[in-house]
């Protein structure tokens, strides 16, 4: 405001001590040094993050219903029912099932496309609207797409199967295909984004490189193994750990398209809490469920950040 | 928004693509070959669904049920479309995506923004600690938060209004995260010159720092709205009211309701997809550039 402010105010990167020397007193001072900015952010914050969370850990002690009142705290006996519920543990396992068979394609499938559009052929915007449009639309329209795909009379899947002389297949009705079928869709939906990042990635590296690799006499194979895929390979380190968390909170398109079935053969842990919580009305056991689940995909992803950062 | 009026501003460049890397492909002629038959392999295969269910879309419901490769089985006819609009629900359910993506949108890129310049350059006590919370707060799948906000919605008495869907939504870390390091990256000698002539805070976010972040705040917004948009299990779980439910939450009632209308069922997906594709037209560039912006691209 005047002249002296800035001294006191900003460019913490010339006095950094500034906010140690004042150590003492750890208060928190919101209105003070900027805090102001932060506070409506906070706000939001803390009512529907912070709180649920609190609230949500709470609720997983207790016997929470939604037919309400006379709650009662329970321990920690909703956390050793989930351990013994085996409904919990086929949907868990569904769940790395679809994580597993949906990353892998994700990620190469979204690297291929961006090599080819990277590749400088003509045509780049209709290439990436092909690859990227299915990612704009609402869970429910891809469903909807999908459910006419793999309708088992007169879907385009099945009509290409016996126009080709094969047996039809029962897309969403068979226990041993469905998953495969959730799978396809999601990729065919989601694998928009992450050939952005690839592309995003691509068109910043430095030709230099490549350049003088060519000038080396190294052929294109070569330079795309030796070259390019080294440079990317932070990318794909985001891309993967990205992609896994993702998929393992799947839950709209196969709560639409299958509704978990046949036979729970689909359903995954997310729908296995929206399952108890909102149809059986056990909010104190569902949110022990999902209290479970995260701190699984807590593990899972300090595991991949080991695990890449040795490969890296 | 004033994203409309920048590419018209800019200069086209002279080269109508971007180049990529000619190097890529060696200068022979069948790898471009190769590349250019795998480019449309793929491309075919990504929009054949959509083109499948364009044509579904144009018939009547008894020449979808036809059995036959071909996508199209009979006469062309927009009783489908027709039939959708005359229910009503759709423009509704349009509507309320509409003012809920919106309203979303613009609360969290002010919130965020306002909360990523406190966080870059206050110096309040407790910074560095919030800003590590929020850090930390990326990781919590919002799924894990669906039952104690409904309960907390219910307890506000917030079920089936507008604002049950809409603030929860707008507490976005990540965002707040991206646009930090961004503001970071901005030197701070042009702010202290203004602050030099007396400016305030606010105005020195305001008059320096935002115009200085349009590509961050622009792709910022896309992806919010993108998000916000697309949003089915909040907005799913919050309202039962069908006058207040989105689109893709309304067409997933269609769905159940009237399942085996194939055609009519093709005509409202289109029409629900149809705003975030032209978005996607206008936007193009910027969508594609805002990846490499937000530091997600990139090595």
């Amino acid at each position: 405001m005047t002249t002296t402010a800035p001294a006191g105010t900003t460019a913490p990167a010339h006095q950094p001590p500034s906010d140690t020397t004042a150590a003492p007193r750890r208060r928190l001072s919101l209105t003070g040094g900027g805090g102001l900015f932060v506070l409506p952010f906070l706000v939001f914050f803390g009512l529907f993050l912070v709180w649920p969370v609190v609230q949500g850990i709470w609720m997983s002690l207790t016997d929470a219903s939604l037919s309400l009142r006379d709650t009662e705290f329970v321990g920690f006996a909703n956390y050793t029912e989930a351990f013994g519920d085996p409904d919990v543990w086929s949907s868990l396992g569904n769940t790395v099932f679809f994580t597993v068979i949906s990353c892998v394609p994700l990620v190469l499938v979204a690297l291929a496309m961006a090599l080819l559009v990277h590749s400088g052929l003509a045509g780049q915007w209709v290439w990436r609207l092909a690859y990227f449009a299915p990612y704009l639309l609402p869970v429910t329209v891809v469903t909807l797409i999908w459910t006419w795909l793999y309708q088992p009379d007169i879907g385009l899947g099945n009509q290409l199967l016996t126009s080709l002389g094969m047996e039809p297949v029962g897309w969403l009705s068979d226990e041993s295909v469905a998953m495969w079928s959730v799978a396809a869709l999601t990729v065919w939906w989601t694998v928009g984004f992450n050939f952005l990042l690839y592309l995003a990635a691509l068109q910043s590296l430095p030709v230099t490189y490549d350049e003088a690799a060519a000038l080396d006499g190294a052929g294109a194979w070569r330079r795309l193994w030796s070259v390019t895929l080294p440079q990317l390979r932070h990318t794909t380190v985001l891309v993967a750990m990205l992609q896994v968390l993702a998929s393992l909170k799947v839950f709209d398109q196969i709560y639409i398209l299958t509704k978990g079935g046949p036979n729970g053969s689909t359903r995954p842990i997310l729908e296995y809490v929206y399952d108890v919580g909102f149809t059986g009305y056990r909010l104190g056991y569902a949110s022990a469920v999902s209290y479970v689940f995260f701190a699984i995909v807590i593990v899972i992803s300090v595991v991949q950040l080991r695990f890449f950062r040795q490969e890296g | 928004m004033s994203a409309v009026s920048t590419p018209v501003r800019r200069p086209r460049r002279p080269r109508p693509e971007q180049p990529g890397s000619p190097l890529l492909l060696g200068h022979g002629r069948l790898p471009r070959v190769l590349a250019g038959t795998a480019l449309t392999v793929f491309a075919a295969a990504w929009l054949l669904p959509l083109l499948w269910a364009v044509a579904t879309s144009v018939q009547s419901e008894q020449d979808v049920m036809k059995s036959g490769l071909s996508p199209f089985k009979g006469a062309f006819t927009l009783s489908a479309y027709r039939q959708i609009l005359d229910r009503g629900n759709v423009p509704t359910w349009a509507f309320n995506s509409v003012l809920t993506a919106a309203l979303v949108t613009a609360l969290t890129v002010a919130v965020s923004t306002l909360a990523a310049y406190g966080f870059s350059r206050g110096t309040f006590r407790g910074r560095r600690t919030l800003l590590a919370l929020t850090v930390a707060a990326i990781m919590v799948p919002p799924q894990l938060l669906i039952v104690p906000l409904f309960e907390q919605m219910t307890m506000f008495h917030l079920v089936d209004t507008y604002a049950a869907v809409i603030l929860p939504q707008v507490v976005a870390p990540m965002m707040v995260f991206i646009l930090k390091r961004f503001f970071d990256g901005i030197p701070r000698e042009l702010e202290d010159a203004a602050r030099i002539d007396g400016a305030s805070e606010l105005r020195v976010f305001w008059s320096i720092v935002l115009p200085l972040s349009r590509p961050i705040v622009s792709a910022v917004a896309i992806f919010v709205f993108i998000g916000a948009w697309n949003n089915f299990m909040w907005p799913f779980i919050v309202t039962n009211d069908p006058d207040l439910m989105t689109l893709p939450v309304g067409l997933a009632t269609v769905k159940d309701a009237y399942g085996i209308q194939y055609a009519q069922s093709m005509a409202s997906a289109l029409l629900a997809a149809l705003p975030l594709i032209v978005m996607f037209l206008l936007f193009q560039r910027r969508i594609v550039n805002s990846v490499a912006t937000t530091g997600l691209g990139g090595t």
